[in-house]
């Protein structure tokens, strides 16, 4: 079973104050299983060939949720895994993956988790991911996932990473193929600070016609952090795109932004737009005059900016 | 009671010291409704920023309750009962009306309370409440969600500055409402900045202030016609 740590971190990436009573789970801890459980519509089974797990959603699952969360706990460890979805047609469900990562030692440990989504037609998923690293060991915390999709006609899917405190490393790639009248949301929240690195990279397909994506992504960079995102989105149909990404760039951190958009189809509509700056004066006056500290006026707009 | 005393704020300009300010010194009563006007560049708004303390005077004093709070800064000052409306309101990404009325209220608000404050000045807050204080609303309506904070922070000192600007008339008619009532329960000290005649006209007293100074001071009443004639003359200083 999990011991203290582990449930600590579970709470932190998964809202799991332990294994859920309900619903298809899957625990991994240290590179291995910790635990599972299917239901009768969601089978976890491992895969024979690599590290990793196949999740098959049958169709029309109706509000069943999957929780799949990673727990490393060890120093030195580099875990590799490769989870492959497969959601039936008209399946509803919501997936809360995540990972945290436990280190005390002085090796630096990571966790690289590919995911690969084959979403069925009229399928809806919702995907939350929450990173988060912990130990007052001098070993790097790293995290590096990559998220893979492939949306049928009408599939939707929403797409919530966050990664709050403590990852030193990052690269994230998401890449998503998009079907006729598919829909991807993504709504990505970052927040670095000491000398911590994130980059996060990104590739949109719209195929299919009246496919449409908007990719959110909001992030802070504190003390001497470093951020870098780059968006892409292709329009290859009739479709529509927006790519936003808002940062606030505080201490002597470094942001750069790179969103890019490319048309391919003369019914492509796609915008882009990319916003970096520190917080307003204003905003801050604003809250003090409601009585709190300019302190306490930082920390409530960072928690609005990032919720 | 605010008293300010010999307030001077001076700031370098192209030739030389400029008193954007320059010895303002007023008396105002508890539960009294005071409206300040006068031309634009007169000193008005920097008046109540200097009391808030968005602002610092370069000399002079301000009591609050007879306390000294000159040297406090802007939370400092919010916490002894002070609170302000600013002209051009700031947004606010993530952050959503509800979170900004609860900071102001200094609690958790339940739906019904949150609303109440919206519904003040003329919003229909279940269509507001839990939407992002953003780009996504317009000038007039962050300027009313502006004021409705003012009014759940519940300060004995209510400052609005230009409460009327970038709010259309129907809105404006809710706002003249809300204001009526601060002035009739007689609960709160209030000062607006205003060049409107339907608030200019609810007030107690009306403070004419011109070139840095206090032109005049008196009496809705009296004023009123006096500020007029003034400005069909097109003078600053009343006659």
């Amino acid at each position: 079973m999990l011991n203290e740590i582990q449930k600590r971190i579970l709470q932190e990436v998964a809202d799991l104050a332990n294994v859920p009573e309900s619903g298809a789970v899957n625990i991994r801890s240290n590179g291995k299983k910790a635990f599972r459980r299917n239901t009768d519509n969601i089978i976890i089974e491992s895969k024979s060939d690599k590290d990793g797990i196949d999740i098959h959603i049958k169709p029309f699952t109706k509000k069943e949720n999957v929780h799949i969360p990673v727990v490393v706990t060890e120093t030195d460890r580099h875990d590799v895994v490769y989870n492959d979805f497969f959601i039936g047609e008209g399946a509803e469900v919501k997936i809360v993956a995540g990972c945290g990562i436990h280190n005390c030692g002085d090796c630096d440990s990571s966790h690289d988790g590919i995911h690969t989504f084959h979403v069925g037609r009229n399928a809806k998923v919702t995907y939350v991911e929450k990173h988060y690293g912990e130990g007052e060991g001098t070993g790097k915390k790293i995290l590096n996932p990559q998220t893979v999709l492939y949306l049928e006609e009408g599939a939707s899917v929403t797409l919530e990473t966050v990664q709050i405190k403590g990852v030193d490393d990052t690269k994230r790639y998401t890449k998503a193929v998009l079907g006729e009248n598919a829909e991807l949301v993504v709504q990505e929240k970052l927040l670095t600070h000491g000398e911590q690195y994130a980059e996060s990279e990104m590739d949109v397909f719209l195929n299919g016609k009246d496919a449409r994506t908007r990719v959110v992504s909001r992030s802070v960079a504190q003390d001497k952090s470093v951020q870098l995102f780059y968006p892409r989105v292709e329009g290859n149909a009739a479709c529509f795109g927006h790519v936003a990404c808002d940062a606030i760039i505080m201490g002597e951190a470094k942001v750069r932004a790179i969103p890019e958009i490319t048309c391919n189809h003369v019914d492509a509509g796609l915008v882009h737009e990319a916003a970096i700056g520190k917080i307003a004066g204003e905003q801050i006056l604003k809250l003090m005059t409601l009585g709190l500290t300019a302190e306490e006026a930082e920390e409530k707009i960072l928690e609005g900016f990032l919720r | 009671m605010l008293q300010l005393k010999d307030l001077t704020l001076t700031v370098e300009g192209e030739n030389g010291p400029h008193n954007i300010l320059n010895d303002v010194s007023l008396t105002v009563e508890d539960k009294k409704f005071i409206v300040i006007t006068g031309p634009n560049g007169g000193g008005k708004t920097t008046l109540a920023k200097v009391i808030m303390g968005l602002a610092t005077p370069t000399a002079g004093q301000i009591l609050w309750n007879g306390e000294d709070v000159t040297d406090l800064d802007i939370a400092q000052r919010a916490k002894k009962g002070i609170s302000y409306g600013f002209q051009q309101p700031p947004r606010f990404k993530g952050m959503k009306v509800r979170d900004l009325l609860q900071i102001a209220a200094g609690r958790k608000l339940n739906h019904a309370e949150a609303c109440s404050y919206l519904t003040k000045v003329g919003l229909c807050a279940r269509d507001y409440v839990d939407r992002d204080v953003d780009t996504s609303l317009s000038g007039g309506e962050v300027k009313r969600i502006e004021i409705a904070t003012v009014l759940a922070k519940d300060a004995d000192l209510m400052i609005f500055d230009e409460p009327e600007a970038g709010i259309d008339l129907w809105s404006f008619a809710k706002l003249t409402e809300t204001f009526r009532e601060l002035h009739d329960r007689q609960e709160k000290t209030i000062i607006i900045i205003s060049h409107q005649e339907r608030i200019i006209k609810l007030a107690d007293e009306i403070v004419l202030i011109a070139g840095g100074q206090i032109q005049h001071k008196g009496p809705a009443g009296d004023m009123y016609d006096k500020i007029m004639a003034q400005v069909v003359a097109g003078c600053n200083k009343l006659v």
